[in-house]
């Protein structure tokens, strides 16, 4: 019993920081219909990023995470938008979608050439001891993650339910022809959603890093639970993709270690056929209507 | 007049598949084994991206598994013609019909709710091959892989020497574009046009939309079970690597680099992918960068790949309005 509740504490902290991922990825999908394939690579570099400052520019950790957190949303929240997304989406939804592709080998193969192919240490901003706890061994880093993660996500929530701008940004979502007509200023909607996904990623760097290490290939495991996580939740929801990302990080802890190491990627990717299957709009999904 | 050009459009790739096929079958005489290695690497690498060309460019479905599908055939026909003591030509027809088998059963529930979420299904399938190669030592032999697999002997004739292979590979080719080629002239693959162009009015005319995607879909995860089939023979060796997610990728970005929905395509978009890369050997890892570049320069300046490019040129020089070209098809705003 013990060992269940570290299991499902680890499963839910990781569970946390697919879930940001996870969020982004709708936001931006909401907003402009970018299926963004590099959104586990949008996890890995931030990381690296930080790291290659640390090593060539020879700052300290913490200003280095500052600027590579600044420079990672400018670049690939701001530029992305920009450079990728504004000139392909006029060729409709199918060529943005591979050029994100294209995206993941293009940061996957830069993060290797550029900076390092082995793993690397990322120093933790949070506390890494363990606790006894009633007999319970809890990880104090797991905990700090998730309150960290939960703190952001529910700033989210505020922010887009209980701001102006934010409104603005959900019925930019929602209706942008409408939205325009009521004078929400559209664009600038669509890249803040952009930035915020950026900055999602960066924190969900910053977060998962200390534990699984800072590497190149990080993104494709990482991207593949945050994909299903979004799907499992719900494709319109912050809330769904919250949940889905806590019921993915915990299914993958516990089928790590009770059903098989190995094969502890194919527990989720079975919850997956088995959503689609039976409930394709998510758990926590609306139903889309069919348009023609 | 749309209906004539299309046919003499087509007719030009029946010529070009033909003159090429000669041609691919005298040049490697004296281009040396390394040479003619490459040579066929473009063939069979070719023969998936067709097949993925059908699934995206014709169909307009984005799979990610064409890898882990030609990593099944490559298996299949590894373990067929070793442990199994099959023949390639039977062991060929397996992994194709194999392959086929496992795209319906993976679109019927994906096709079942939305285009998109095809995506989704086999971008999970490949992870899941991925394991099943690398875990399950005792079939697949891990990450060691499978070696010492034989190279067929066909009619009686034995093709071992890398001439010899790769003029079996170079008819093997032909004889699987022309199979495409005769399929899209069909009222089928007439149906799977319709489709892309139009669904709503494809299916008011009454084609079945769920049967003809997932019809396509598994024809084009066939050619990547073919393509495998062709693969383990001239490697000779097999591991899990060449298979994994990224490879369903990169097959992805030489259907667009190519052109998308262009019969020839897949041969250009092959050679930006694997012949080329051996030119620019000094690049080094660099190359997939700039590969990944190129796509997306091209997606952005002009979505119908290096073939459409090219049809943009043609028409210039011949001051006539810009052809009927086959673009991706745009989803519904």
């Amino acid at each position: 019993m013990a060992e269940f509740i570290a299991y499902l504490i680890a499963g839910l902290a990781t569970g946390a920081i697919y879930a940001l991922a996870a969020i982004g990825f709708t936001l931006v999908w909401q907003t402009s219909q970018t299926i963004n394939f590099a959104q586990g690579e949008f996890v890995m570099l931030p990381a690296i990023l930080i790291l290659a400052m640390v090593g060539f520019l020879g700052a300290p950790f913490w200003l280095a995470t500052v600027l590579g957190i600044a420079l990672f949303v400018l670049l690939f929240g701001w530029g992305f938008k920009i450079v990728i997304v504004d000139p392909m989406i006029r060729h409709g939804v199918l060529p943005l979608a591979i050029a994100t592709m294209a995206l993941a080998i293009i940061m996957k193969e830069g993060a290797k050439d550029g900076f390092s192919a082995e793993a690397q240490n990322f120093p933790s901003f949070l506390p890494v001891q363990t606790i006894s706890l009633g007999g319970v061994s809890i990880s104090l880093q797991h905990i700090a993650i998730i309150l960290v993660a939960c703190a952001a996500i529910g700033g989210l929530q505020w922010f887009v339910t209980r701001t102006k701008t934010g409104r603005q940004m959900q019925a930019a979502a929602q209706n942008p022809n409408v939205a325009l007509v009521l004078g929400i200023p559209v664009a600038r909607m669509v890249m803040l959603t952009f930035l915020i996904n950026a900055g999602l990623a960066a924190l969900a760097s910053v977060l998962i890093s200390p534990i699984y290490l800072a590497k190149f290939s990080n993104g494709e495991v990482i991207g593949l639970f945050a994909f299903i996580a979004a799907i499992v939740g719900g494709f319109n929801q912050v809330r769904g993709a919250l949940a889905g990302g806590l019921i993915v990080g915990v299914i993958d802890s516990l089928a790590a270690a009770y059903i098989s190491t190995s094969y502890r990627l194919a527990v989720p990717l079975v919850l997956l056929v088995i959503i689609i299957l039976v409930k394709p709009e998510g758990l926590f999904g609306r139903k889309e209507e069919r348009r023609v | 007049m749309i209906h004539s050009s299309l046919l003499s459009r087509l007719d030009g790739v029946f010529l070009t598949l033909i003159l090429g096929a000669l041609v691919l079958w005298f040049v490697p005489a004296g281009m040396g084994r390394y040479g003619t290695y490459v040579l066929s690497l473009w063939l069979v690498t070719a023969v998936a991206v067709m097949g993925l060309n059908l699934t995206l460019g014709v169909a307009g479905l984005k799979s990610l598994a064409q890898a882990a599908f030609m990593g099944i055939g490559a298996y299949a026909t590894a373990l067929l013609t070793t442990k199994g003591g099959m023949g390639w030509l039977p062991a060929f027809a397996i992994s194709g019909l194999l392959t086929f088998a496992i795209g319906l059963l993976l679109g019927f529930p994906a096709l079942r709710v939305k285009a998109h979420y095809l995506a989704f299904v086999t971008l999970a399938f490949s992870t899941l091959v991925w394991l099943v190669l690398r875990n399950e030592q005792w079939l697949t032999g891990g990450v060691f892989g499978l070696s010492n697999i034989p190279r067929p002997t066909l009619f009686g004739l034995k093709l071992d020497g890398h001439l010899a292979f790769h003029r079996f590979v170079v008819v093997a080719t032909v004889l699987l574009a022309l199979a495409l080629w005769w399929l899209i002239r069909s009222p089928w693959g007439r149906a799977f046009l319709a489709l892309r162009e139009n669904p709503v009015r494809a299916a008011s005319l009454g084609i079945n939309i769920r049967a003809y995607t997932l019809l396509a879909f598994a024809i084009g995860s066939a050619y990547a079970g073919f393509a495998g089939a062709l693969y383990a023979p001239l490697v000779e060796f097999i591991d899990p690597s060449p298979f994994a997610l990224s490879a369903s990728f990169f097959l992805l970005l030489m259907v667009v680099a190519g052109g998308s929905g262009y019969q020839l395509g897949p041969f250009v978009g092959a050679l930006l992918g694997v012949v080329l890369p051996e030119w620019l050997r000094f690049t080094g890892g660099l190359y997939l960068i700039l590969f990944a570049a190129i796509v997306v320069a091209l997606l952005i300046a002009c979505p119908q790949g290096m073939l459409g490019l090219f049809e943009r040129f043609w028409n210039a020089i011949r001051r006539r309005p810009m052809g009927r070209n086959l673009p991706l098809r745009e989803e519904q705003p």
